[in-house]
């Protein structure tokens, strides 16, 4: 395999600088190794090999007339395929929009193509970003590229499998209740969960818009935050986008510093449920954070008790209502009724049935149910409330800590299959560490803490809303420490895959 | 209250109804069987919240966001029409939405 796809984001864009090869080469790389390996790994929906050389072709040109370029200017990236892209099919990873074109571009889309990033393709997810496997793709599994017998995680799994399996150096991936961190956890990669309205969700595929925010994902801290750096922004296009100022996220990672800095652990998110060898990895990345000069404190937050089941009732109520959309009307699937009258209504009662699978159905049935009138105020009114009070327990934590710690997932990347022998609530535990964040809107981020039998297992930071940059501030130098004392994660899959 | 009650099969199909999906026997008696179970569960948000809580829909709160009145670009009907399912004369074709009566 080439050595090229063995690089960072960052160093790619310097190489492409000083002239040492051209985005031509490096997309090439990167679509060579996609091809040959995407039938392992299955990461990609839609692999798009024209639109990626032809943006490198473009930088290319531009660089050598000498124009002033993006710093990410040739360096390819992965969209999940919820990102529309104008006039490349973007499915969500459901049977509704298998064939759907866009006829709009994304703000996501815009910035990465202004920037002249050539995009590869579109990857694989759970299907409208439902689960935390991506078993439920209507495009069938991704697999973990550390071991093809297990989950990527998701829902942006094909996302991560691209990052773990040196298919790109970036991807960007949406995160509801973790589906950025847990799969990049999963994979020994990096994920990023802005602060709500940090990057513009217009064009982005909804599923519970209150929770829902665009993820970069790189294979390292700096690579995420470049990444996060380009996509941030206000956006008029979108009433939630927040109008802050864009901080330099790669040189908060560099500069960085663990003394003095104050590490919460959350008293709730250890403990029972946790796998032993990810207690082991994050006691000890507490360890060699507290080596480094960090200070480690222990904090209540009791109200994260409870997360997991408000999220689960205020998730599916906005499914309910985003998901109505799908009428088979204007776009997407229309399916008509096998027997019977054609009518609107049966007409998008067969399609509806046709085209979604069994988690949207669970999700949509779940949220109609919590709306109902008579059921509203007990269940969607208490669950909103809940959401008070998880932001309430973390503005007091912020009031002790610079950052908030504790394992991404409770366990190491499952096996297919896991899901269906256990009941529907058992499979949404998994999310009870990540969830929390997007109820109150704090950013957080994912980095590989070490490994428990072979599988990378990830530590979560997440910092005080519209502060993402005390993530980076203490996620870059606690990389480095983590490095320094264990290696780096990534790189023991990387001699495996160069010895194969 | 609503903590211990079991969701029916017969309910399901009221909830799928109102949601516009067709479903068989088998999928309402499964979901049936995962909505008592997720129900059960999730009702714990009833333990923790008094009256004096505010709910909160958005994390974080935006007021008055609004745009200059002026008029922008926008999709062209062809376009709005591309993906369309069924499109004539510039218009989406649906089917019969009132009865034969």
């Amino acid at each position: 395999m080439s050595e090229l796809i063995r690089r960072s984001a960052l160093e790619l864009a310097a190489g492409l600088k000083s002239g040492e090869f051209s985005s031509v080469e490096v997309t090439r790389a990167h679509l060579d190794r996609i091809h040959s390996s995407d039938d392992d790994f299955g990461s990609f929906i839609t692999v798009t090999d024209d639109l990626a050389l032809e943006t490198a072709k473009a930088v290319d040109a531009k660089r050598s007339s000498g124009e002033e370029l993006h710093p990410l200017a040739g360096v390819p990236v992965a969209l999940k395929d919820l990102v529309v892209t104008e006039g490349v099919r973007t499915t969500a990873g459901s049977k509704m929009l298998e064939n759907w074109v866009p006829p709009y571009e994304s703000t996501v889309h815009t910035k990465v193509k202004d920037a002249g990033l050539p995009v590869l393709g579109k990857t694989n997810l759970d299907e409208f970003a439902m689960g935390s496997t991506t078993e439920h793709s209507a495009f069938g599994n991704t697999r973990n590229p550390w071991n093809l017998d297990r989950v990527p995680g998701g829902s942006s799994g094909g996302a991560a499998a691209a990052l773990a399996g040196f298919q790109a150096p970036l991807s960007v991936g949406t995160d509801t209740g973790g589906s950025v961190r847990q799969p990049a956890a999963f994979t020994g990669t990096v994920g990023v969960k802005p602060t709500y309205g940090s990057i513009s969700r217009f064009g982005i595929i909804a599923m519970a818009s209150s929770l829902d925010q665009v993820g970069p994902m790189g294979r390292d801290v700096a690579d995420a935050a470049a990444l996060h750096e380009l996509l941030a922004g206000h956006d008029p296009l979108d009433s939630t986008s927040l109008p802050d100022e864009v901080p330099g996220f790669v040189e908060a990672a560099r500069r960085g510093d663990l003394k003095g800095k104050k590490l919460g652990v959350i008293k709730q998110l250890r403990g029972e449920g946790y796998q032993d060898g990810v207690i082991d990895s994050f006691t000890s990345a507490l360890d060699v954070a507290a080596a480094a000069g960090a200070e480690i404190i222990e904090v209540d937050c009791p109200s994260i008790s409870y997360a997991l089941d408000a999220y689960y009732l205020i998730m599916p109520s906005e499914v309910s209502s985003n998901l109505a959309r799908y009428d088979g009307m204007r776009y997407g699937l229309r399916i008509e009724p096998d027997e019977g009258p054609v009518t609107a209504e049966t007409v998008m009662a067969a399609t509806r049935a046709a085209g979604f699978g069994s988690e949207v159905k669970r999700r949509i049935i779940l949220g109609t149910y919590a709306l109902s009138a008579g059921y509203y105020d007990a269940y969607y009114g208490s669950a909103q409330k809940v959401r008070t009070l998880v932001q309430r327990d973390f503005a007091r934590a912020f009031e002790e800590v610079d950052v908030l710690v504790s394992p991404t997932a409770p366990t190491t990347a499952l096996k297919f299959g896991a899901e269906s022998d256990s009941d529907p609530m058992a499979l949404y535990l998994g999310d009870v560490t990540t969830l929390p964040a997007n109820l109150a809107g704090i950013p957080g981020l994912s980095l590989p803490s070490g490994l428990a039998d072979g599988m990378p297992v990830g530590l979560q930071i997440l910092a005080p809303a519209r502060q993402d940059i005390a993530l980076y501030e203490v996620a870059g130098p606690l990389e480095a420490a983590l490095t320094a004392a264990g290696g780096r994660v990534l790189d023991t899959l990387a001699e495996g895959l160069t010895a194969k | 209250m609503t903590e211990s009650s079991e969701i029916t099969p017969e309910q399901v199909q009221h909830l799928a109804s109102l949601s516009r999906i067709a479903m068989s026997e088998d999928e309402l008696k499964a979901l049936a069987g995962d909505l008592t179970t997720i129900l059960g569960n999730v009702a714990r948000v009833n333990e923790v919240v008094s009256d004096d809580v505010p709910a909160t829909s958005h994390p974080i709160p935006l007021s008055n966001v609004l745009r200059p009145d002026v008029v922008g670009p926008t999709l062209t009907s062809e376009q709005a029409l591309a993906a369309a399912p069924a499109a004539h004369d510039g218009k989406f074709v649906v089917p019969q939405i009132l009865g034969e009566e």
